[in-house]
C-alpha cells in the first residue's frame, strides 16, 4: 500500500470515524434497541427453554447472538444515511475533482461504521455477561465474537453505501431499513430451525443467511468450538460483505462518472 | 338551538372532517407512509406465528386457539396502537408544513382536529388490521370466540387505536416537530413489548413479569387473547383499564392542543 493511498484511507476514515460517533441519533439507537430486545426476549421467552432439544437452559445466552446481527442492521442505515448525505450535499462530487481513488474512498467510508460495530459488539459482550450470560468458549471465543459482529457490520454497512450510491437518496435507504429488519425476523432469531415447526417459515429461515450468523455466535455462546457453524457463519458473513463491497464499488464507480 | 350553534356545530364537523379525509388520503397514496404502517406488523405476525410456533407446547401454556391466534392477539393490538402513533407522526409534520397552523386560526372549534386526526387513526389502523386479519385467517389462524367475543376483542383494539391516537396528538401538539417522534413511538413500543407478548403472563419470568404485572397493556391483551379463544377473562378490569386510559389520553391531548393555541397566538 503505498504512504499517499495510506494518507487518503486515513483522513476519509477519520472524517468517517467522528462523523458517525459526532452523532447521537446515530451511536444510541443502534446500542438502546437490540438492548432492549434483549431484555425483553430473555424474560419473555425464557419459557422456551423447556422445548425438548432446545440448546441453552437460559434464554438470554441463546438470545444475546441477535443484538449483534441487530446491530450490523443499524450499520446499514447509519452507513447509508452518511454517504446519500455525501451524494446530497454534493461532498462525492468535489471529491470526484481530485486524484482520489475509488478504494480509499468506499473504505474511509465503512470505517466509522466498523468503529460503531466495535463499540456496539464490546457494549452487547459486556451487558451480556453482566447479565448472567456465559460464553462457553471463553476469551478467545469473546474475540471471535467481537471479529463476527465486524465482519456482519462491515457487510451490512456496505449494503447502505451500495444503495445510497445507486440511488443517492436517504429516503431509498430508511426504505431499504424494513427489508434488513425482515431479513432478521425471518431467520433462526427466536427459536433452532429445528424447532421451528412451520414448513415455510423454517425453508425460509434455513435460506436465509443470517440464520448462519447468528448460529455461529451461538456456537461461540452455547455450544463450544464448533467447526461447521463457525465456518458457516463466517463464509455467510464474508459472503455479505464481499458482494456488498463489490456491489458498492461499482457503484461508486458510476457515481463518479456521472459527476 | 341557535343559529349560532347550529353553524358552530356545523363548523366542528367540517373541521373534523376535512382533516381527516386529508390524513386518509395522504396515508393512501403516499407509499413511504403505508408501506411501513403494514410491513411492521406483518413482520411481527410472521416472526413470531412462524417462528415460535412451537412455543405452545411449552408446559403450562394454556390457550384455547392456537399460537397463530394467541400472536394474532398482540399484533392486532399492536397495529391498532401504532395506527395512532403514526397519525402523531402526521400531525407533527402538519405542525412543520404550516397546515395545523392555518386550521388554528380557521377553526371556530378547534377540538375538531383532534376528533379528525382521532378519525384517520382509525381508518389507518382499520385497513392494517383488515390485511392483518386476512393474513392470520390464511395463515390458519383458529377462531373459538363467537360474534359477541369478537365485538369485544375489536372494541378493546379500538380503544387502544384511540388511546395511541390521542396520546400521540397530544405529544405533536406539544413539540410540534417530526423530531418528537421517539417520544411518541418509544413508550408506546415500551408498554407494549412489556406485556406478555410470546407466551401467557404466568410463564414469563425475572423483571418482565414484574413489569407485566403493572402494566395495563397486560389486561387488554389477556381480555383480547380470552375473547378469540372463546374463554373471556378479565373483561371488566379491561374495559375499565382501557376506558381511563382513554379519558387520561383525551386530557392529554386537549392540553397538546391547548399549548398549540398559546404557540400560535
Amino acid at each position: 500500500m503505498s504512504a499517499a493511498f495510506a494518507t487518503q484511507v486515513g483522513m476519509l476514515a477519520r472524517r468517517s470515524v467522528l462523523r458517525t460517533l459526532r452523532q447521537p441519533a446515530m451511536v444510541v439507537p443502534a446500542l438502546l434497541f437490540p438492548l432492549m430486545l434483549l431484555a425483553v426476549n430473555s424474560g419473555g421467552l425464557q419459557a422456551a427453554t423447556e422445548l425438548p432439544g432446545f440448546p441453552a437452559d437460559s434464554y438470554l445466552d441463546f438470545v444475546l447472538a441477535v443484538c449483534f446481527v441487530q446491530g450490523g442492521l443499524f450499520a446499514a442505515n447509519s452507513a447509508g444515511t452518511n454517504v446519500s448525505n455525501d451524494v446530497e450535499t454534493g461532498f462525492l462530487s468535489r471529491l470526484s475533482l481530485t486524484p482520489l481513488r475509488r478504494v480509499a474512498l468506499l473504505a474511509g467510508q465503512l470505517a466509522g461504521i466498523v468503529t460503531l460495530g466495535l463499540i456496539q459488539a464490546l457494549t452487547f459482550l459486556i451487558v451480556g455477561l453482566t447479565a448472567g450470560a456465559g460464553i462457553e468458549t471463553g476469551a478467545a471465543g469473546a474475540l471471535a465474537i467481537v471479529v463476527l459482529a465486524l465482519l456482519i457490520s462491515l457487510g451490512f454497512g456496505a449494503i447502505g453505501a451500495f444503495v445510497a450510491l445507486r440511488t443517492g437518496s436517504g429516503e431509498a435507504v430508511q426504505g431499504v431499513f424494513p427489508l434488513m429488519f425482515a431479513a432478521l425476523f425471518l431467520s433462526s432469531m427466536a427459536l433452532p430451525r429445528d424447532l421451528i415447526e412451520t414448513d415455510w417459515f423454517r425453508t425460509i429461515a434455513t435460506w436465509n443467511p443470517v440464520s448462519y450468523m447468528l448460529e455461529g455466535f451461538r456456537a461461540l455462546i452455547i455450544q463450544g468450538w464448533d467447526g461447521e457453524a463457525l465456518a458457516l457463519g463466517f463464509a455467510c458473513a464474508g459472503g455479505v460483505a464481499l458482494a456488498a463491497i463489490v456491489g458498492a464499488s461499482s457503484a461508486l464507480r458510476t457515481r463518479m462518472t456521472r459527476t | 338551538m341557535s343559529g349560532g350553534a347550529r353553524t358552530s356545530q356545523g363548523g366542528f364537523w367540517s373541521v373534523a372532517r376535512a382533516v381527516a379525509w386529508r390524513n386518509v388520503h395522504n396515508y393512501f397514496t403516499n407509499p413511504a407512509v403505508i408501506v411501513p404502517g403494514l410491513l411492521f406488523p406483518m413482520f411481527f405476525f410472521a416472526a413470531f406465528a412462524g417462528g415460535l410456533s412451537r412455543v405452545d407446547s411449552v408446559p403450562g401454556f394454556e390457550f384455547q386457539a392456537n399460537y397463530t391466534a394467541f400472536v394474532y392477539g398482540f399484533v392486532l393490538l399492536q397495529a391498532s396502537a401504532f395506527g395512532g402513533v403514526f397519525t402523531g407522526f402526521s400531525i407533527a409534520r402538519d405542525f412543520e408544513s404550516g397546515f395545523s397552523r392555518r386550521i388554528l386560526l380557521a377553526a371556530p372549534r378547534r377540538a375538531a382536529m383532534i376528533v379528525g386526526y382521532w378519525a384517520a387513526a382509525l381508518c389507518r389502523a382499520a385497513f392494517t388490521v383488515a390485511v392483518v386479519t386476512a393474513v392470520a385467517l390464511v395463515a390458519g389462524m383458529e377462531v373459538v370466540g363467537g360474534g359477541l367475543d369478537l365485538l369485544g376483542m375489536y372494541t378493546l383494539a379500538l380503544i387502544a387505536n384511540a388511546v395511541a391516537a390521542l396520546f400521540g396528538s397530544g405529544v405533536a401538539m406539544r413539540l410540534r416537530t417530526m423530531q418528537a417522534g421517539p417520544a411518541m413511538q418509544v413508550p408506546v413500543f415500551l408498554l407494549l413489548f412489556l406485556a406478555p407478548v410470546w407466551v401467557p403472563y404466568d410463564l414469563l419470568t425475572g423483571w418482565v413479569e414484574a413489569a407485566a404485572a403493572i402494566n395495563p397493556v397486560t389486561l387488554l391483551l389477556e381480555a383480547g387473547r380470552g375473547f378469540l379463544g372463546g374463554d373471556p377473562t378479565q373483561v371488566l378490569p379491561a374495559f375499565a383499564v382501557g376506558l381511563g386510559l382513554l379519558v387520561l389520553a383525551a386530557v392529554w391531548a386537549i392540553g397538546g392542543l391547548r399549548s398549540a393555541e398559546r404557540s400560535s397566538a
